[in-house]
């Protein structure tokens, strides 16, 4: 095994394009893993930790360009407010240890369907850039996980930053599991009011091959929201509109039985979050109106 | 390969270190610092917490290249560390301290059994302390990590609450204690902490 430690962004696309069989290593939190236990022997290993640039994020006008290596605890720290969705989610990984090294660009490269990011990326709107020596790219997240556990990256694409949406309404992120800490998703759901367009995105893990979106639950009510005036009224949702948006985003779920849950659980859970976490936002919707309304 | 790093303060070389081994097992096999516990080596259980550049993170998890040029706090320097910090007014990077603890010592340390009932010339940090007093400790196999774990978050947040608390250590687990010992520990040391503070 080879140990590659480029020290800036150009001797990484170097060393990549050169051995495109290197395995990337950030955070280490699930490279290490395999290593530690022999599921992987990789020929390199290619150390993204000098890269400073990795490490930091920038807040622009509508979206923020977050570093592939940003740890999820800078994330929970710094960019609550413009990134609420995946700040709630990454405070839902694992541990602080394990906080204080793995991040987003992990967590696309491994592109598990259980990863926490991918739900609240989903929900927020991004882009991930990819870069190599052939140049640079921008792959919309939607577009970004093909198979379980595979991505759109190419064998020579290193991930160098996700440009996520700044909020522009209520963000929220739910999540099942046995503990507070230290779980890997049952499965998850993230979901976000974006009322500068009056739409609702939501994002789906552990819950199908790929992290997914709910399309149909997100159609169906931006239109019950729109038919109802709802984001000018910013009345209470009708109950049934509530259900129909918790039943077509289990109905989008395709899981699987598992250790961790059954396929109906999954589906039956997913529709409870759903149902919840609109809620949730929702009332943060409407609570936000009154206070810009004066009403308190 | 060869790798560089600051241990406790002191610049150590690891030699004829394999390219996929994890920061933990250059501690223990190579420097011979077995206080970084190794129980699991996923992550999972927290025993192998260290600090790198001052965050607490899972040993087991870091590269040893990845170590190269940075700074590593093992149960071993907690003491001086914890020394340091409270002369140096909280800080105890390394970076502003010289002293650390020489790889010797580092290795000589132990809680010395016949003084741990009062601490008396046991050189612990006040959080060792407090889980002896506490009654914090049964096998102790968790200990190293919950230490190294619980004097960060002290010295970040000097009077946690419980919640605080059981964040901060939820990721290490406990076989043995139940963890409310482990719990009352942690609320002992920041207690005296804070008197200490006040110059009580
Ligand atoms: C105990 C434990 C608990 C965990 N719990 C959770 C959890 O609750 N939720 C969750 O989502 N995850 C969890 N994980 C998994 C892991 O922490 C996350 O997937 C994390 O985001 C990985 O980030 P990292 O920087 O550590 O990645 P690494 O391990 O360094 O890399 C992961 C993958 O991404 C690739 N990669 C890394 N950076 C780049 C880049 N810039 N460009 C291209 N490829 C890259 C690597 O080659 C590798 O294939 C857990 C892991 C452990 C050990
Ligand atoms: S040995 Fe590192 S977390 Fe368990
Ligand atoms: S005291 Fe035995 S594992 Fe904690």
């Amino acid at each position: 095994m080879d140990f590659l430690r480029p020290a800036s962004w150009e001797e990484a696309l170097a060393a990549k394009a050169e051995h495109p069989t290197a395995v990337p290593i950030a955070g280490g939190t699930d490279v290490m893993v395999e290593i530690n236990f022999d599921h992987r022997r990789p020929e390199y290993l290619l150390d993204l930790n000098r890269i400073g640039e990795l490490s930091q994020w920038e807040v622009g006008e509508d979206t923020v360009r977050l570093g592939a290596s940003v740890p999820y605890s800078q994330i929970m720290e710094h960019l609550r407010a413009e990134l609420p969705g995946l700040a709630l989610a990454s405070h839902t990984v694992a541990s602080p240890q394990i906080r204080n090294r793995g991040g987003v660009g992990g967590n696309l490269g491994t592109a598990s369907p259980a990863g926490d990011a991918h739900p609240a990326l989903l929900a927020a709107g991004a882009e991930v850039e990819a870069e190599s020596v052939r140049g640079s790219r921008r792959i919309p997240i939607d577009d970004f996980y093909t198979g379980v556990k595979r991505n759109a990256l190419a064998p020579d694409e290193l991930i160098r930053a996700v440009h996520i949406k700044k909020a522009d309404g209520p963000q929220q992120y739910s999540k099942v599991g046995t503990r507070n800490a230290m779980v890997i998703a049952v499965c998850a759901f993230g979901i976000a009011l974006h009322p500068e367009t009056r739409t609702v995105r939501t994002g789906i893990g552990s819950a199908a091959p790929t992290p997914i979106r709910a399309t149909a639950a997100e159609e169906f009510l931006a239109a019950a929201l729109d038919e109802g005036g709802f984001w000018d009224s910013r009345k209470i949702i009708t109950p049934s509109v509530a259900k129909q948006f918790a039943d077509l985003a289990a109905g989008a779920a395709n899981p699987i039985d598992d250790v961790r849950g059954t396929a109906s659980y999954r589906r039956h859970a997913v529709g409870i979050m759903a149902r919840r976490t609109l809620g949730w936002t929702w009332e943060s919707y409407r609570g936000a109106g009154r206070g810009t309304e004066g009403v308190a | 390969m060869r790798v560089n790093f600051t241990v406790n303060g002191r610049p150590q070389e690891a030699d004829d270190v394999w390219e996929g081994e994890s920061l933990l097992y250059v501690l223990r096999e190579r420097l011979g610092l077995p206080g970084s516990k190794n129980a699991c080596e996923q992550g999972e259980c927290g025993s192998c917490t260290v600090r790198l550049d001052g965050v607490p993170v899972c040993s087991c998890l870091v590269a040893a290249g990845q170590a190269e040029g940075r700074e590593v706090v093992t149960v071993e320097g907690l003491a001086d560390f914890a020394k340091q910090r409270a002369e140096h007014g909280g800080c105890a990077t390394g970076a502003c301290g010289t002293e650390g603890t020489s790889l010797q010592d580092a290795r000589r340390w132990s809680a010395r059994p016949q003084d741990s009932q009062t601490g008396e010339g046991g050189e612990l940090a006040p959080v060792q302390q407090a889980f002896i007093d506490a009654g914090a400790v049964q096998c102790g196999f968790c200990t190293p990590g919950l230490l190294v774990a619980a004097d960060e978050m002290l010295e970040r947040n000097p009077s946690p609450t419980d919640a605080d608390i059981r964040e901060a250590l939820s990721g290490n687990l406990c076989r043995c204690t139940g963890y409310e010992k482990i719990l009352d520990a942690v609320r002992l040391a920041a207690a005296r902490q804070a008197e200490l503070a006040e110059g009580v």
